[in-house]
């Protein structure tokens, strides 16, 4: 599997508000700690190690 | 003086004149007020008056305000506007746009096109001021009636009281001679966000207001940037969080800057802080003439329903939406659209008054949908909490690196008419595809020999064979079904591909607002008619 760097979201604006309503009401730190677990629990969705490796170069 | 202007008038189309009803012993009765005569009352008096009903237009102004305010007219609008009249001249006068970008500081992080199809008699969209937009409704008025339309409009009539009754409404009218009554049996409230006739009647307007203000300046020059949209996050010349550039007819300039919560509305308003920062954005060297400016907060709001009793509420003073998505005027005359032709069944008695639980059911779904659309854009424009910048600058980050970022910047989706999925009054759908010519959906416009297919779907039920012939009329219970057959040989490519997909052949049945009621493989006349039935409101019996 290669990293997909285009657009693959079907309902972007769905998502974002949906991700933007998961931080509501919480603290800077709370909301922290919910990005690593959401983090965590779409790397292993993706799984294969190469793809999860270009995904972090990606984001830096 | 017993009227005071809430706003400078820029062209005096209706000057105040002395009505006989100001004279009258007992108050004069009208079938239909319409209160307000900006884009939606205008637009609904207009097709009412067209449709052979006596309208009063009561506009405390007289004439069209100050200032451009909505200068995006979607291609729904000017498709409207074509069947009453004045859409060519629109289209004429306006500036034709499809290209936006999007940057970052000085960078372009993003940019659409709104990838105008063939085979439209519109664009998806073109610039034009709303004193323009108004005057050539105004203009359609008066046309309207030198061909015999009774549609009076009375400048420097202001609405100061309302007795709403099931029978009727009385109303209470100020004018520079002094108060006058009147009685209607209909009331369309198009009095705008602040609508007085919503506060006469108590009703809420509830939603939310974000903490930011805008400032919004019409500038006139002469410059050789593109006809696109320009908006910057964080703008490289430093003037507000966000700002807009954005070409309208005759040399004028629309320029939005993002100034924040806590300023000083006065001083932001000097003419001389306003140069400063149009300055920042043009350069030096750019010579240009401040038009208008004005300062407005956004907001996302509507009234709980749309219908009280026989008082109808459209455009801003039903809902109202942020900017940036060209959602508020051209909503106004989709609402006045939805209404005309079913208070004209209405009134002629051709349908139960429940149809018009059927405009605000519809013009409801409408505006959750602009209203749902304006809050993400603007909570992508004004992060309402640090993490949600923090989100909002990752996305732009990322954007300009990545593809799949970029549908993820949201600097306002731009308006597209709604399908009435899933609302009452619709179907059958026994074709299943193309979707996008679905019953609910507003009819998809297609060349049809030397014209358009929505030049032939005038505003009355129309029934469509394609490669099936239909009757020249059909009639139930009093309603007129216009037929149009068009054969194998004279269906367009394009028409073809938005309304038959794979199927040969097919009957489409369209309500007078152009919206697709139901389709058929085969043509079953008893179907049609229970189909018509259901789309006035009659389905019940």
């Amino acid at each position: 599997m290669t990293l997909n760097l285009e657009p693959n979201l079907s309902d972007p604006d769905g998502f974002y508000e949906a991700l933007l309503k998961a931080h509501e009401g919480l603290s800077d730190k709370e909301s922290v700690e919910l990005n690593a677990r959401l983090v965590l629990v779409l790397a292993n969705q993706i799984g294969d190690p190469d793809t999860l490796a270009a995904a972090i170069e990606a984001a830096k | 003086m017993t009227l005071q202007g809430r706003y400078p008038v820029a062209l005096r189309l209706y000057p105040y004149r002395r009505s006989d009803d100001q004279d009258a012993a007992t108050p004069a009765r009208h079938p239909v007020v319409v209160a307000g005569g900006g884009p939606t009352g205008l637009a609904a008096a207009l097709d009412l008056g067209r449709k052979g009903h006596r309208v009063v237009v009561l506009d405390d102004h007289e004439g069209v305000g100050l200032g451009s305010r909505a200068i995006c007219f979607s291609k729904r609008t000017l498709e409207i506007a074509h069947r009453l009249g004045p859409g060519p001249g629109m289209l004429d006068g306006g500036v034709i746009w499809q290209k936006g970008r999007v940057f970052r500081d000085r960078d372009e992080i993003y940019s659409f096109d709104l990838l105008p199809e063939e085979g439209h008699r519109y664009p998806a969209f073109i610039n034009l001021s709303q004193v323009q937009f108004e005057k050539f409704l105004f203009e359609a008025i008066e046309h309207a009636r030198a061909d015999g339309a009774e549609i009076e409009i009375r400048g420097g009539n202001r609405v100061d009281a309302l007795d709403a009754s099931p029978d009727g409404i009385r109303i209470e009218v100020m004018t520079p001679e002094g108060a006058y009554s009147l009685e209607a049996d209909w009331l369309i409230a198009c009095d705008g966000a602040r609508s007085p006739v919503r506060n006469m009647l108590g009703l809420g307007f509830k939603g939310r207001v974000f903490e930011d203000n805008f400032l919004i300046a019409d500038v006139r020059m002469t410059a050789d940037f593109p006809t696109e949209r320009w908006f910057w996050f964080e703008p490289w010349f430093r003037s507000g969080d966000s700002a807009l550039l954005h070409k309208q007819p005759d040399d004028i300039w629309r320029i939005d800057f993002q100034i924040g919560w806590d300023i000083d509305r006065d001083q932001e308003l000097k003419e001389e802080n306003i140069l400063a920062r149009v300055d920042a954005m043009l350069g030096t060297g750019v010579e240009y003439e401040l038009v208008w400016s004005s300062i407005y907060t956004f907001q996302c709001r509507r009234m709980e329903r749309f219908r009280h009793g026989r008082v109808l509420f459209a455009g801003d003073s039903a809902h109202q939406v942020s900017p940036y998505g060209a959602r508020g005027a051209n909503s106004g005359v989709q609402d006045a659209e939805n209404l005309a032709w079913k208070l004209d069944f209405v009134i002629g008695g051709l349908a139960p008054e429940t149809l018009l639980d059927g405009y605000d059911a519809e013009r409801i779904h409408a505006a959750d949908e602009n209203i749902l659309n304006s809050t993400r854009s603007t909570d992508f424009l004004t992060p309402k909490s640090e993490i949600s910048r923090t989100f909002r600058d990752a996305v732009l980050t990322l954007a300009a690196r990545h593809a799949f970022a970029r549908p993820l910047v949201n600097s306002g989706r731009l308006s597209v008419p709604c399908a009435y999925d899933g609302l009452p009054g619709f179907g059958p759908d026994m074709l299943r595809q193309p979707a996008r010519s679905r019953p609910g959906a507003p009819a998809p416009d297609a060349p049809v020999g030397d014209g358009y297919l929505l030049d032939l779907l005038g505003g009355e039920f129309t029934l469509l064979g394609l490669g099936l012939d239909v009757p020249e009329s059909t009639q139930v219970d009093g309603i007129s079904v216009a037929g149009l057959a068009l054969s194998d040989a004279s269906i367009s490519d394009l028409l073809r591909e938005r309304y038959l997909g794979e199927t040969a052949s097919a009957a489409y049945l369209f309500r007078p607002d152009q919206h697709v009621v139901a389709r058929w493989r085969e043509l079953d006349l008893e179907a049609v008619r229970t189909s018509v039935r259901n789309a006035v409101g009659k389905g019940g019996e």
